[in-house]
């Protein structure tokens, strides 16, 4: 196309002006605003209606807590600068700076407003009285101290108060019990927060907005406005990013990311999680549902069994090639170095079919048996594809596998009425601290004690539930800690249940942007900048 | 008339009690709802106190009793998952899914009606067998896989078009719409399409044959023997009396739209009813599911009223006392 040397200045000066403005733009303060796409719409915005991560991940960023988490989950201070323990009784002592969205400073009062109302949402589907357990008295000592009582030794109250972002008492008050009602706080009426980002708006199914809070305590944040827009469909998520209508999204598909990361203009980061999958073994009684050929008998009571079961499966093979690198081998059930991790387990056990078909026939199975896998389809990172590969490793070594995988609201309905030998499922360890993971996984259940919740192997080992009950009283961390390792050791050499591998959670932006992840997989946007 | 409207409004009212009684059975057997929302580390007496709260630990049958002794009333209950009003939410969303099916059916008709009766009226020419063939193709292909197709041509290639969501809305007296702004039908034209893809070839097809079988009638052949300009005899002769055949499949086709709209606005996060529907059932959220079921039941038996009545004005000839479903 032929250039007249008429237009030729008239076009470089048109270029120069749009560089000058984009450097006008990548310099300014309010350089540009962010588009997120979401994987699942929160169902409230109260920050005390539902404990669930699509609402947490919200209600953080416009509220913050006596205390936060980081990426990788140890707590720091927020809203309180510094805390002590004096055995029962924990003093926090707010930042002076710390001020509500509509400029009102964050006091003591607020704050046992907040916790006073945790337990009073009604027709929460999960309540955050959860993380009210053993706090027997919260008082307002002066305007600037927060006294709390429990009733017994409980080292996990600071984790705990990561839970609980505090509300603004005077903004949220009400004539309703709990004050101000989810439905009103879903409207952003008296949806005030000292965190970040403050409301703007929420189009059910369409978009949320959020706008930058000019009273934040902490450094400004990096952008004038958040939209966030849920967008359930993977592929169109990718699609979205793809065609640059949004800058951040969620969870794009493992068969995507080779793709998105040769993309010059998108990054991909990936961050190890929290989660973690593994098989549960049924080691109840004599008699399991989903086993044949072996005359009646459980063969998963057998230890060796169990073992074999673990040596069987090829860990790095699944991590490879079904989740597409992006995992990690797990050994144990929360990733060293995270609270209360074993070091010795931090390296996943080496697949051994040879050994694994020696101890079958040693515990008296030579030919095997047959066994049924449960696994829920859709509900983790390619869940039933992996259960898939299980079963043909586990066939290899002997032991015939199927595997039943079922829409989650089945398979979790199938698993809570015992009806799998073995299934696979996952945990997702929010406090990042292993004795959230033993308490529900493999402590001997006790539904008075709230133990054992989610332990459908019933697996029971009375060392094991020792040393898990010593530690909640340890309020030394690395005493703590160093038990709690002890007990994560005692767990796997008792092949109490087999872990496979850690999801690592990954995320996908334009360049400009950058978002390094979360161990507990929220999408944050305090932590997300503009890339230099 | 009237009796007529009156019996069809009591058939409805059943089909409604049997179908959320089938509802109800089916979320039943399919899973806990309590295990869908608690969250994993909430305990047992937590897990039972939510049962409680939301009357899951009473017999289904109680739990069915008393939501229908609700239902005459017209509340259909709350959402477990969201606390709000099942019905609300549902009505939320409605002008979105309303606004995607008018623009859509419209598309298709506007595109469909034209070829087809074009269709019939040259059944030998090149530009039919092209119609016919791409007629096949747009009900054949499966919906998801037209409405990627179609982000990543417009959206991801050409970037001509935004790959998802809705413009924002602006309350129109009762209604809201989006179609207000430029940015409104850039981001309906894409899900508006794959709609209209399957829905026009119907179009096409049904127009196509009543046209072949209108052209030999008496009044055709004498009209043209009148001497009357084809124009007139298509717009007065041909198009008249082919209406009824359209008018009915529109009407079921348009009821099919706004009812389960479902893959299309999952793919193009169009924030409708049937996304919701989906979400609902993906999570058990039972009183959203019912509600939204009942609303459809009623909307779907409506609209075939209103299909009846237009034949009527269509066709002198049709009687409703005598369209006896």
């Amino acid at each position: 196309m032929p250039h007249t040397t008429k237009g030729r200045p008239l076009l470089r000066h048109g270029l120069l002006t749009i560089a000058a403005l984009a450097a006008c733009a990548a310099t300014g303060a309010s350089a540009r605003d962010l588009i997120v796409a979401l994987k699942t719409e929160p169902t409230s915005m109260d920050p005390q209606y539902h404990a669930l991560t699509p609402n947490i991940q919200l209600s953080q960023t416009l509220f913050e807590g006596l205390v936060c988490s980081d990426a990788d989950l140890s707590i720091k201070p927020c809203l309180a600068e510094s805390w002590s323990v004096d055995g029962k009784v924990w003093t926090f002592k707010l930042r002076p700076n710390a001020k509500f969205s509509d400029g009102s400073p964050v006091t003591a009062q607020d704050v046992v407003f907040t916790l006073d109302r945790a337990g009073k949402v009604p027709n929460s589907p999960s309540s955050f009285k959860v993380y009210m357990q053993k706090v027997e008295k919260v008082e307002a000592v002066d305007p600037r101290t927060v006294r709390i009582t429990t009733s017994e030794l409980y080292p996990l109250l600071a984790i705990n108060m990561v839970g609980l972002p505090i509300m603004s008492a005077k903004a949220a008050a009400g004539p309703a019990p709990e004050g101000k009602t989810t439905t009103e706080l879903n409207s952003g009426d008296g949806l005030v927060g000292a965190g970040p980002y403050k409301f703007v708006s929420w189009k059910r199914g369409s978009e949320i907005v959020f706008e930058r809070n000019p009273h934040y305590w902490g450094p400004a944040p990096a952008w004038d406005k958040v939209t966030y827009r849920p967008i359930s469909n993977a592929a169109t998520r990718v699609a979205a990013l793809l065609a640059g209508d949004v800058d951040l999204i969620e969870d794009p598909p493992t068969d995507d990311l080779e793709r998105l990361r040769k993309d010059p203009k998108l990054s991909v980061e990936t961050k190890a999680s929290n989660r973690v999958i593994y098989v549960a073994l049924d080691q109840n009684g004599e008699t399991t549902p989903g086993i044949q050929g072996t005359n009646g008998k459980n063969p998963l009571l057998d230890k060796r069994v169990r073992e074999a079961l673990s040596l069987a499966i090829d860990r790095d093979a699944v991590v490879a090639r079904i989740m597409g690198g992006v995992a990690t081998p797990a050994g144990q059930l929360l990733p060293y170095p995270m609270f209360g991790a074993s070091k010795q387990l931090s390296t996943a056990p080496k697949a051994n079919p040879d050994k694994a078909r020696a101890l079958l026939k040693e515990a008296g199975y030579p030919d095997g048996f047959t066994l049924v896998l449960g696994a829920p389809n859709g509900r983790y990172i390619n869940d039933s594809k992996v259960a898939q590969t299980l079963a043909s490793m586990w066939t290899r070594v002997g032991v015939k596998t199927t595997i039943d995988s079922n829409a989650p609201a089945v398979f979790f309905k199938n698993r809570d009425a015992y009806s799998y030998s073995a299934y696979l499922a996952g945990w997702g360890t929010a406090t990042g601290e292993m004795s959230n993971t033993l308490n529900s996984l493999l402590v001997t259940p006790n539904k008075e004690k709230g133990l054992g919740t989610t332990n459908r192997s019933r697996y029971s080992n009375p060392e094991m539930d020792k040393l898990v009950a010593e530690s909640a009283t340890q309020m030394d961390n690395a005493a703590r800690a160093a038990t709690l390792a002890r007990a994560s050791e005692v767990a796997m050499a008792d092949f109490a249940m087999l872990p496979v591998h850690f999801e690592h959670s990954v995320w996908a932006m334009k360049k400009d942007v950058s978002f390094k992840g979360r161990a507990d997989q929220q999408t944050m946007v305090q932590y997300a900048t503009q890339a230099k | 008339m009237l009796a007529f409207i009156i019996r069809r409004l009591l058939q409805a009212l059943l089909v409604m009690a049997v179908m959320s009684g089938l509802v109800f059975v089916g979320l039943y057997v399919v899973g806990d709802p309590v295990s869908m929302m608690a969250s994993p580390e909430a305990t047992e007496l937590e897990r039972d106190a939510i049962r409680a709260n939301f009357g899951l630990d009473k017999p289904l049958l109680e739990q069915y009793a008393i939501f229908m002794s609700r239902a005459v009333r017209l509340d259909f209950g709350k959402s477990f998952l969201t606390g709000q009003s099942a019905m609300g939410l549902i009505l939320e969303r409605m002008p979105a899914t309303l606004e995607l099916a008018i623009v859509s059916m419209l598309l298709a008709g506007l595109v469909g009606v034209p070829l087809g009766v074009w269709a019939g009226l040259k059944p030998e020419a090149l530009s039919t067998r092209g119609i016919m063939t791409g007629s096949v193709l747009g009900f054949s292909l499966p919906n998801f896989w037209v409405a990627l197709m179609l982000i990543m041509v417009f959206a991801v290639y050409l970037g001509w078009l935004p790959a998802s969501g809705r413009a924002p809305a602006v309350a129109l007296g009762p209604f809201e719409t989006s179609l207000l702004s430029w940015e409104g039908w850039r981001r309906i034209l894409l899900p508006a399409c794959t709609i209209a893809l399957a829905k026009g070839a119907l179009i096409i097809r049904v127009t196509r044959a009543a046209t072949r079988e209108a052209l030999p009638m008496d009044y055709i052949k004498f009209a043209r023997a009148k001497g009357l300009s084809w124009s007139r005899i298509l717009r007065v002769h041909l198009l008249k009396n082919i209406l009824i055949p359209i008018v009915t499949v529109f009407g079921l086709e348009f009821g099919q739209v706004v009812a389960f709209a479902v893959v299309t606005e999952t793919i193009f996060a169009w924030p409708g009813m049937g996304k919701l529907l989906l979400d609902s059932i993906i999570t058990l959220d039972r009183p959203v599911v019912v509600a939204y079921l009942i609303l459809i039941v009623f909307f779907l038996v409506m609209l075939n009223l209103v299909t009846d009545i237009l034949y009527s004005v269509l066709d002198p000839r049709v009687r409703l006392q005598t369209a006896k479903a």
